[in-house]
């Protein structure tokens, strides 16, 4: 078996042990936190095991470490960026169904951009250590999201394209 | 307890620890002094070792990939054999590697690799190695660990001294262990003395990689057994061992062993470029295969090649000479310097060393003692340089720490001696355990030996393992030379007959090692980029099945439509882009290997669905937490049916 199994397994019985503690917590409160099974990203101020920093636990863990200054969509960097999408990201999520992974034509609702970008880029750490990672881990059948080896560059493309694609919920929410 | 107790406790607990502390204190010191052999192997957990080492797997026709000091083995790359687990030599892709002038061959006997060099020195790019049996060499990528190409050696009845390199890759040689009628032919096998010739390839090595055959000599039929280039000095020339000068063809173990010298065969390589230039060789018919494997394509391609130039001796004077050289030599090596010439006589009770210096000087005063069919042979007196007295029974093989001493393997002493170069004189002796064949010291061929090691490469264990039965494991020894004395520091068994190993230090590999396929990358032509491409084709009675594979789904993992008789192609794409995630393949009752696909690259698994019913298909290599989810079905209908071609993955 490959180490890297073998690391995922004692972090999947570590994490698991975290979270069913925390579980615990909450629905002894009689809190709620999987309402219709939503992916919102987690009230994550309560559990920091991990000792993140404020932007961390805001926007996670990787390259992009101050938030970002999005200009106007770029839309040929979206177009390139839903080439990606198709070869290197739906092969585990579609835009509006649950799959390996969440729904994502509703991500920049639930996440930040940064965020968004962190994660595709460095899915290994902050599964590891942020709790919203974390929760979607339990929540997904423990399957870790792959690291696709994807570049700065083509994370933030991609970020264009979930910014059309978040422009045109809007618009039909106004509408 | 009583307080008063607790702190004489605790104090008398501290003294205890501070003795202890002085005690080990002390006792570390002392076997840092002594060197403890332990320490000097072991590797802790999760830590790299110094050194590859490469081995030969000898008739399993594949190479080991060990580190050292640990003796850990991290991987068998196949070469010559087909390799199931890795899917070489079964999927579609990789069949093309093993092809030859007699078609598909899924076996050969590997025996000697060498590491591609620069300016003489090991680089770290390519390992080569023989195939014995049918002639062959190969071109491993040390940045995949995957053979690269395979070029077969026309005009060869067997290639065993091969693949030693020129300084910087000029030539890989290649020599003809046993020698045949060339052309092929059908004639008696007591015409020998007329008709059985032998030949000495030199293959050339473009800079990215590409082998050909740039010209043979053909020679005496005598069995040309090993071969060194030279270096420094006496770069431009190569030189090979040779026995059976009697040129027996019947129980060589008395006929060949009849006169007290046979020859090192010294080639002047640069003499013949220039003879090939003039025009001065012949263009003969030969049936020969080279294969490589294309990275971007995924795919092996073979291409047939059908003459060679063939430099004869006498037309070209001053191309080649033969050293006298007690008594059926087997190994030849070169030391650092380029000076002197090693020759292993395995019936001889002196190792011979000739001088580089001295061989020209006779050339040139034409020092000859008469010739051998046309070739000039050299006075033995005029070209020795020294022989190594009390130098052990039956020595085979020579390398060198690159600080003036030579250690040579001695098979029937079972021991490896340590000799001085310039006085010849054996400064120290270490048994080996058993019957030691090759041995390797890091870069002990090249112009700049790292040292630090000698590995001894055994070819009967005997004793020194748990028994398993009639066959038991062949191994290698690590033997620290850093000081005086030789030292036994750990034995390990080998994958097959470790015949020769190269080895070299690590970082100069792992800088350039791959860690996935770039997915961009793929030019397979059956290649799937996405999921949403993934799809079944019928075509007649051929279904290609265009899937591919990620943590942790087939796509599709429900197919229809299918049908006995049908041919099923699935052509699995893993669009894993992640170091260490391959994703295995295999279909229930498939008469072929599993598929073993790395990140990135397309893989072709061929099925011919025998009777109707369901079929399973699974991922073979533990993906991830849900790999054991990793499936999917199949149905096949009798022929004739009309269920339709259908397929899906999720609801």
């Amino acid at each position: 078996m490959k180490k890297i199994i073998n690391i995922v397994y004692t972090d999947i019985i570590l994490i698991s042990s975290i979270l069913a503690i925390v579980g615990l917590m909450i629905t002894a409160c009689g809190g709620d936190s999987d309402k219709s099974g939503s992916d919102e990203f987690s009230n994550v101020q309560k559990t920091n095991p991990s000792g993140l920093s404020d932007f961390e636990l805001k926007h996670g863990i990787g390259p992009i470490k101050k938030e970002l200054k999005l200009g106007p969509i770029d839309e040929a960097k979206a177009l390139e960026g839903e080439k990606i999408f198709e070869s290197k990201c739906a092969t585990c999520h579609k835009l509006d169904e649950k799959y390996t992974g969440p729904a994502q034509r509703n991500v920049l609702q639930r996440v930040s951009p940064e965020f968004f970008v962190n994660m595709v880029l460095n899915p290994d750490e902050n599964t590891e250590k942020h709790p919203h990672a974390q929760e979607m881990l339990l929540k997904y059948n423990m399957q870790k999201m792959t690291n696709q080896n994807i570049n700065v560059k083509d994370a933030l493309s991609l970020l264009e394209y979930f910014r059309v694609l978040d422009r045109e919920l809007k618009q039909k929410s106004t509408n | 307890m009583s307080k008063k107790y607790l702190k004489a406790l605790i104090i008398a607990a501290s003294i205890v620890a501070v003795f202890a502390l002085i005690h080990s204190g002390c006792q570390q010191q002392k076997d840092v002094l002594s060197g403890s052999t332990a320490d000097q192997v072991f590797v802790p957990p999760g830590s790299y070792d110094d050194f590859y080492l490469f081995t030969s797997g000898g008739f399993s026709g594949q190479v080991g990939v060990y580190g050292l000091p640990s003796g850990r083995l991290f991987r068998v790359i196949p070469v010559f054999s087909q390799d199931p687990e890795k899917s070489y030599g079964y999927s579609e892709e990789s069949k093309p590697m093993l092809n030859t002038s007699f078609g598909f061959l899924p076996w050969d006997d590997a025996h000697h690799p060498e590491l591609s060099q620069t300016n003489g020195i090991p680089d770290g790019k390519w390992l080569f190695i023989n195939a014995n049996n049918t002639p062959r060499v190969a071109r491993i990528d040390l940045s995949t660990f995957t053979t690269a190409e395979i070029i077969e050696i026309p005009n060869s009845g067997g290639n065993h001294g091969s693949p030693f390199t020129t300084e910087n890759g000029e030539y890989i040689v290649a020599s003809t262990r046993f020698s045949i009628p060339i052309p092929n032919r059908d004639v008696p096998i007591s015409s020998y003395k007329e008709n059985f010739k032998g030949t000495l390839t030199f293959i050339s090595v473009a800079k990215d990689g590409k082998m050909s055959i740039a010209f043979q000599i053909l020679v005496p039929g005598f069995d040309y057994d090993l071969a060194h280039a030279g270096k420094g000095p006496s770069h431009g020339w190569a030189f090979f061992t040779s026995y059976n000068t009697e040129q027996a063809n019947t129980l060589l173990e008395v006929n060949a062993s009849q006169n007290d010298k046979d020859f090192v065969a010294a080639v002047n390589w640069k003499k013949a470029e220039e003879f090939i230039a003039a025009g001065n060789y012949k263009t003969m018919k030969a049936t020969y295969y080279r294969n490589h494997f294309d990275e971007k394509k995924h795919m092996a391609f073979s291409e047939k090649n059908t003459d060679v130039k063939v430099l004869s001796p006498a037309d070209c004077p001053g191309l080649i000479y033969y050293l006298p050289t007690p008594k059926s030599p087997h190994g030849v090596d070169v030391d650092p310097s380029g000076e002197y010439i090693v020759a292993g006589g395995k019936l001889a009770t002196v190792i011979p060393v000739h001088s580089f210096s001295k061989m020209l000087k006779a050339i040139e005063n034409e020092e000859f003692d008469g010739d051998a069919q046309g070739i000039p042979v050299l006075k033995y007196e005029s070209v020795i340089a020294g022989e190594v007295e009390n130098c052990g029974l039956g020595p085979l093989h020579t390398e060198f720490d690159g600080k003036g001493f030579a250690y040579t393997s001695a098979f029937i002493s079972s021991e490896i001696v340590k000799w001085e170069l310039g006085t010849w004189q054996v400064v120290d002796r270490i048994p080996t355990y058993y019957s030691i064949g090759h041995l390797n010291i890091p870069g002990g061929d090249s112009k700049k030996p790292w040292g630090k090691y000698v590995i001894a490469l055994n070819k009967i264990t005997k004793d020194r393992y748990l028994p398993t039965g009639p066959e038991l494991t062949q191994s290698a020894q690590l033997i620290d030379i850093s000081g005086d004395k030789m030292k036994l520091l750990l034995d390990f068994p080998t994958v097959g007959e470790p015949h020769y190993a190269q080895s070299l230090p690590a970082d100069l590999v792992v800088k350039n090692s791959r860690k996935i396929y770039l997915i961009e990358e793929n030019e397979h032509p059956y290649v799937t980029k996405a999921e949403k491409d993934a799809r079944v084709e019928r075509n007649g009675n051929e279904v290609h099945v265009y899937m591919t594979t990620i943590r942790t789904h087939f796509a599709p993992d429900n197919i229809e439509g299918i049908k006995v008789g049908d041919v099923v192609y699935f052509h699995l794409t893993n669009l894993e882009q992640d170091w260490d995630i391959p994703h295995g393949f295999a279909v229930k009752g498939a008469r072929t290997a599993e598929l073993l696909i790395m990140p990135g690259v397309t893989e072709t698994y061929t099925w011919r669905p025998q009777f109707a019913g369901i079929y399973p298909f699974y991922c073979t290599d533990f993906c991830s937490a849900l790999h054991q989810e990793m499936q999917g079905y199949i149905r096949v209908s009798e022929r004739g049916s009309n269920v339709p071609i259908s397929y899906k993955v999720g609801n």
